[in-house]
């Protein structure tokens, strides 16, 4: 009981982590906070679904291809909408909002509700680790999610554009005055955070069936990490994860699996009453903080 | 040799009546004094005339009158957050709560309308007011994070634990008492709503808010207690959001999840956005153009929310002036073209 507490603790966290990510490594570094993200998470899931079903592409072309398209798309979506209203916080949030809106939305007109639409698993069947199932889709997630966090370590600490990030990041005007060109690294933070976002999109939507209303449990859950954790640190989106992934499993094995997203609002009225910034917001503390 | 083409470029002056600044005229006839009366006092009486003809527009057009004087109201509310540098999303907040506090009481203690929809306003108010407390010491989009987050949680959280009838909600409320009553009431609440907040946000009361938008360091280097103005200003937005969500749960004698719903937060965000943010009358325009569009478009179903998502976000990007503000300067300034060079 108690080891697959910990074992699924883990995966649930992990989960969480891999859903926040993309969100986070926007905010953190273009100041913008992306809420069209539950939009394209399941955006990236209904295309693999569409490349697969309708032009029958093989799994891992498809999943390229979406992550790639996706990415493309935020890209897109920063030069075209954000880059006029950059600055306005009230004009992109409103904007990155409406777009998330309209991107579930036109899925819902669409059509795109019923239990048909699944992904398939990466791959199936289940091993036993120390008496307790789990399917390689789980063993999967964990890998990918921690991949994603070495990856952006390495990306963020020792290449030119993770380096340019991370100058934006910190301070824009000195990181413009040393030859970073800020609307490059924001476009591209978005098209990251995107990305990410599909990414998580095609290893977790598996375990369930693609509905309209994970698109807005997904900015929840975003929301929620990040608050918990600090809108742009790393290292608080794992601990915030952890907390609320292990909190959950628990909530859902000894209360009733109804009220594991209680657990999301709770965590937000303590964390906001307690340390606005988030348990690990460091360098934003000053100028979010009043 | 080619010659320069002549080019023109549009003049605007102010018309005469305007003397020094925005809102100093000399008036100098009763023409000049209609001018000025006529855009305020029209919309006024249209809006207090048009339930008298209910017979001639059919009661479905005064069903739509409602329905518009509440989203108008949450709009109105909406504008009062941004002009002190808060933005929402979430107006579904303050309407779900207002509404279900007022159908609880009623469907609780059995307490008349009279009582629970003044005690479910400021109820609602106040909860949504404690709710938001946390985040109004932060800056930036957390205000915006929360707003959004929260109506969805709540209803998760009603969801599961059952309380106020879960999913089923709480019907067979009491109704209101009379048809004047369903219609009047709305439209002077809107009004007397519209005219304060445009009051209010010129008087000093209302210049310490816009400080601490514009620059709330300054505002704080003032010895003002920046906190404490932002609370007020919330519990204000809250009162005139609760009151829509009191109100409709006795004219639908039903209140359950969908008082939660996106529908609340996207229409009077798009009806601001759409009419002008920052003038009050802006927003009130916007959601009389756009509730009854969008009940003339009901046939397309959830396809209204992706218009309503796409109009926002052209006006954001490419309009962000919005209607109202066009027609005010169309209104009080000439336009002519000049000879350039």
């Amino acid at each position: 009981m108690l080891l697959s507490i910990l074992i699924y603790g883990l995966i649930n966290s992990i989960i969480l982590a891999l859903t926040a990510i993309g969100f986070s490594l926007t905010f953190g570094i273009s100041g913008v906070a992306n809420f069209a993200y539950g939009g394209f998470y399941i955006l990236s899931g209904f295309l693999v679904w569409m490349l697969l079903n309708y032009l029958r592409f093989p799994l891992l072309l498809a999943i390229a291809l979406t992550i790639g398209v996706v990415g493309l798309l935020g890209f897109i979506t920063y030069w075209i909408i954000l880059l006029r209203v950059r600055g306005i916080a009230l004009s992109e949030v409103i904007a990155t909002f409406a777009l998330g809106v309209g991107i579930l939305e036109l899925f819902r007109y669409l059509g795109f509700v019923t239990y048909e639409f699944t992904l398939p698993y990466l791959k199936k069947g289940m091993i036993l680790i120390a008496g307790v199932p789990v399917d390689y889709q789980r063993l999967y997630i964990i890998g990918i999610g921690l991949a994603l966090v070495l990856f952006l370590y390495f990306f963020t600490h020792h290449t030119r554009i993770g380096l340019s990030f991370r100058g934006i990041a910190q301070n824009e005007r000195t990181a413009i005055s040393l030859g970073i060109r800020s609307d490059w690294t924001a476009a591209l933070s978005l098209a990251f955070g995107c990305a990410m976002g599909a990414l998580a999109a095609i290893v977790i939507l598996p375990l369930g069936i693609i509905s309209i209303n994970t698109g807005y449990e997904v900015l929840l859950i975003a929301v929620a990490v990040g608050i918990v954790g600090g809108l742009e640190s790393v290292s608080g989106i794992l601990i915030a994860s952890l907390i609320l992934g292990y909190t959950q499993v628990f909530t859902g094995t000894y209360l009733k699996p109804e009220w594991m997203m209680v657990v999301y609002l709770a965590a937000i009225v303590i964390v906001l009453t307690i340390k606005p910034s988030g348990l690990f917001g460091k360098f934003k503390e000053l100028e979010e903080r009043v | 040799m080619n010659k320069e083409p002549i080019k023109f470029r549009k003049e605007r002056l102010d018309r005469g009546i305007k003397a020094r600044c925005e809102d100093i005229f000399a008036l100098s006839s009763y023409r000049e004094i209609l001018y000025l009366l006529l855009p305020r006092v029209l919309p006024v009486a249209l809006l207090l005339v048009f339930p008298l003809f209910k017979d001639i527009v059919g009661l479905y057009w005064e069903k739509v009158l409602v329905i518009t004087c509440a989203i108008a109201l949450l709009s109105l509310s909406w504008d009062w957050l941004a002009s002190v540098g808060l933005i929402s999303l979430g107006q579904a907040l303050f309407f779900g709560v207002g509404a279900y506090v007022t159908g609880s009481l009623n469907y609780a203690f059995k307490w008349p309308p009279l009582i629970t929809i003044p005690l479910g306003t400021l109820g609602g108010a106040l909860i949504c007011t404690l709710l938001l407390l946390p985040v109004l010491r932060l800056r930036g989009v957390y205000f915006a994070i929360v707003t959004l987050t929260l109506p969805l949680l709540l209803m998760r959280f009603i969801e599961t634990t059952k309380i106020l009838g879960g999913t089923e909600g709480l019907s067979a409320l009491t109704p209101l008492p009379s048809l004047w009553v369903e219609l009047y009431v709305p439209v002077f609440t809107l009004l007397i709503c519209l005219f304060g907040f445009r009051r209010l946000i010129n008087e000093d009361y209302g210049l310490v808010l816009q400080g601490i938008r514009d620059n709330d360091r300054a505002v704080m280097s003032g010895a003002i207690n920046i906190y404490w103005f932002k609370t007020q200003a919330v519990f204000l937005a809250a009162l005139v959001g609760s009151f829509p969500g009191a109100f409709m749960t006795h004219y639908y004698q039903f209140v359950g999840m969908p008082a939660f719903a996106l529908d609340y937060s996207i229409l009077p965000l798009t009806a601001a956005v759409l009419g002008g943010v920052g003038t009050f009358a802006g927003p009130t325009l916007g959601a009389f153009i756009l509730v009854p569009l969008s009940e003339v478009l009901r046939a397309f179903g959830t396809l209204r929310v992706v218009f309503y998502s796409a109009i926002l976000i052209i006006c954001v990007v490419g309009l962000p002036e919005g209607v109202f503000h066009y027609i005010r300067r169309k209104y009080h300034q000439f336009e002519r073209m000049v000879e350039v060079g």
